[in-house]
């Protein structure tokens, strides 16, 4: 066997086999979507159904769908304001700025990050519903939120800021540019295509959340979509399974295709960043 | 920097630039470093605090009463139950997820046509909304019409008047969560290994050919422990994000059948949210923090090896 052939034998017999089972579940999701809900309790007609859109319209108009991705969005977007705010400074201060106790405060940030919301969440319940008697609203997931982004963020962005060489901000320095200024004339726009990749992957870690989210939330209207698709129409009194596989394909989809574009930029980020 | 310094030429005009590099710095960082200590720092003392006393829901305030909330816990068999079924969890899963992920990242590191469609397909577990994606679990293990039960029908390996009942038998149940929870994590796993796979500078591989070291040999003595302390990072994320991590237990299971898939996210929310004892969920969340340190300290140690995070 020619050592080319080998090549191929060993990438594709490794990635087709795992690529088919990681990807059957969104497969047979996409096939459940599609179908009558007559037919959906019989799984032999993958292919011969008759395919029909109708689930996707009940999804939309029938059920608080589009209100849950609608109040996912708005605490996506302002989560993400805020963390660039936050994170964008800090990431670039503890990237160039400081020293061996940036070094340190880097690290210590980073773990931040590990600390589950699992572990805070029963104090968070209470400290929300007494002091800031936000209950039941999706600002109480605003005021929550930036505790796992702003650390994600700043991992990255160091990594980021670490990549772009020194000497481009003593050249604006010299030119009588002030720090803040090559900040913000010279570093911010190089590092734009990292700024995005810490939006999408920021935004991406809000529409996740679970855990804050049932925990902060009990009426319908205010849920988020990670919360309202299990709890609304699982635990109503209609499966209705197409409808549900329907609502869960429409985030994912678009999701992994910004996840594959920004992969290897979030690669970039990951290695350079706290421990160097 | 030394330009600036040598064009001003005087030592004070050199202090004074450290000390606004110093201060733009402190002003830079002290934004997040406050948010990050009362968003995190905050409600991690308030949970110590908590779980010390006998608050209910609907007060921030309960009596003190020192150790009885843990005292308590260890004496239910049912947290035991958790905490044994938190490491299960934990470790089957992540052994899968090593394996398969250390095989698939080796793969898509090389060039080859179609890898980014396979890449997409790979990814696509950790793209996608778990909260939602578990959903979908719930229908492939649905008693009635279970895709699975349907292949192992067809392959012959289950008889169809005997139909296993994914979630509804606590080993099946307790296998069933095992394998969602690994197909989420393995392409997170693959991620972390292709950053520390591409972080291997390319002289090594040359210089391991120089000194004719193929196969096995340049397995053992050169590919294995440059990439050991990447495969540990990768381990320890998915001892985190597993063993603190209640959303594919709570949706798939929610701790049944009779407890048998209880761990310590599911019970501590259970006992502190459902039933109202904040005190005692507290108590048992606090459980979590020695996996907590275990991680975070290895991550110390490991994190520099590898060049990764």
């Amino acid at each position: 066997m020619t050592s080319a052939w080998r090549h191929r034998l060993f990438v594709y017999g490794i990635t087709i086999p795992f690529a088919v089972v990681l990807a059957f579940p969104f497969f047979w999701m996409g096939v459940t979507s599609l179908k009558p809900e007559a037919q959906v309790y019989d799984p032999t007609k993958v292919w011969r159904f008759h395919a029909t859109l109708a689930n996707y319209g009940y999804l939309f108009h029938h059920t608080e769908y589009v209100r849950w991705l609608r109040n996912s969005c708005f605490v996506g977007l302002l989560v993400v304001l805020v963390t660039l705010a936050v994170a964008l400074p800090a990431g670039y201060a503890l990237a160039r700025l400081s020293g061996r106790v940036g070094r340190t405060l880097g690290v210590a940030i980073f773990l931040t990050y590990l600390v589950p919301p699992t572990l805070l969440f029963l104090p968070l319940s209470r400290v929300i519903a007494q002091y800031f008697h936000l209950s039941d609203r999706l600002w109480a997931l605003v005021l929550v939120y930036p505790s796992f982004t702003i650390p994600f963020a700043i991992w990255l962005l160091m990594g980021f800021f670490k990549t772009i060489p020194q000497e481009l901000e003593d050249a604006a320095l010299v030119d009588g540019c002030s720090r803040l200024g090559a900040l913000v004339r010279i570093v911010f726009p190089i590092s734009i295509p990292g700024i995005l990749t810490v939006v999408i992957f920021s935004f991406s870690l809000v529409l996740n959340e679970f855990v804050y989210a049932i925990t902060f939330i009990s009426s319908s209207a205010n849920r988020t979509l990670t919360v309202g698709v299990p709890t609304d129409l699982i635990r109503g009194d209609l499966f209705n399974w197409p409808g549900i596989m329907a609502a869960i394909l429409i985030p994912s989809i678009p999701l992994a295709l910004v996840y594959n574009a920004f992969l290897n930029r979030f690669i970039a980020g990951f290695t350079g960043g706290a421990f160097r | 920097m030394g330009a600036v310094a040598a064009a001003g030429g005087s030592r004070k005009r050199l202090r004074y630039v450290a000390e606004r590099r110093g201060f733009l710095a402190t002003l830079l960082i002290s934004p997040a470093v406050v948010l990050i200590a009362v968003l995190v720092g905050g409600p991690l003392i308030l949970a110590g605090y908590l779980s010390f006393t006998d608050a209910q829901a609907g007060s921030l305030t309960g009596k003190w009463i020192g150790l009885a909330n843990f005292r308590r816990v260890l004496h239910d068999p049912i947290f035991r139950g958790a905490l044994w079924h938190t490491f299960l969890f934990t470790v089957l899963s992540q052994i899968v997820v090593i394996v398969c992920a250390g095989l698939i990242a080796h793969a898509l590191v090389r060039g080859f046509r179609g890898r980014w469609l396979l890449r997409f397909f790979i990814l696509l577990p950790w793209a996608a909304p778990i909260a939602l994606t578990a959903i979908g679990f719930l229908w492939f293990y649905d008693p009635q019409a279970s895709i699975f039960n349907w292949f192992l029908i067809k392959l012959h390996i289950v008889d169809p008047t005997s139909l296993p009942n994914w979630l509804g038998t606590p080993k099946a149940a307790m296998s069933s969560i095992i394998t969602v929870q690994a197909w989420r994590t393995i392409p997170f796993a693959v991620v972390i290994f292709i950053a520390g796979i591409s972080s291997i500078p390319q002289e090594v591989d040359d210089a391991a050919a120089i000194d004719a070291a193929t196969g096995l040999k340049k397995f053992w003595y050169v590919s294995l422990p440059l990439q050991l302390p990447i495969a540990i990072v990768a381990v320890l994320f998915g001892i985190i994000f597993t063993a603190t991590d209640m959303i594919v237990p709570f949706i798939l299971t929610n701790g049944g059948p009779f407890n048998s898939t209880q761990v310590l996210t599911t019970y501590a929310f259970q006992t502190g949210i459902n039933a109202g004892n904040i005190g005692e969920g507290a108590a048992i969340a606090l459980f979590m923090l020695p996996v907590l340190a275990f991680v975070a300290i290895g991550m110390l140690v490991f994190a520099r090896r590898a060049e990764v995070t």
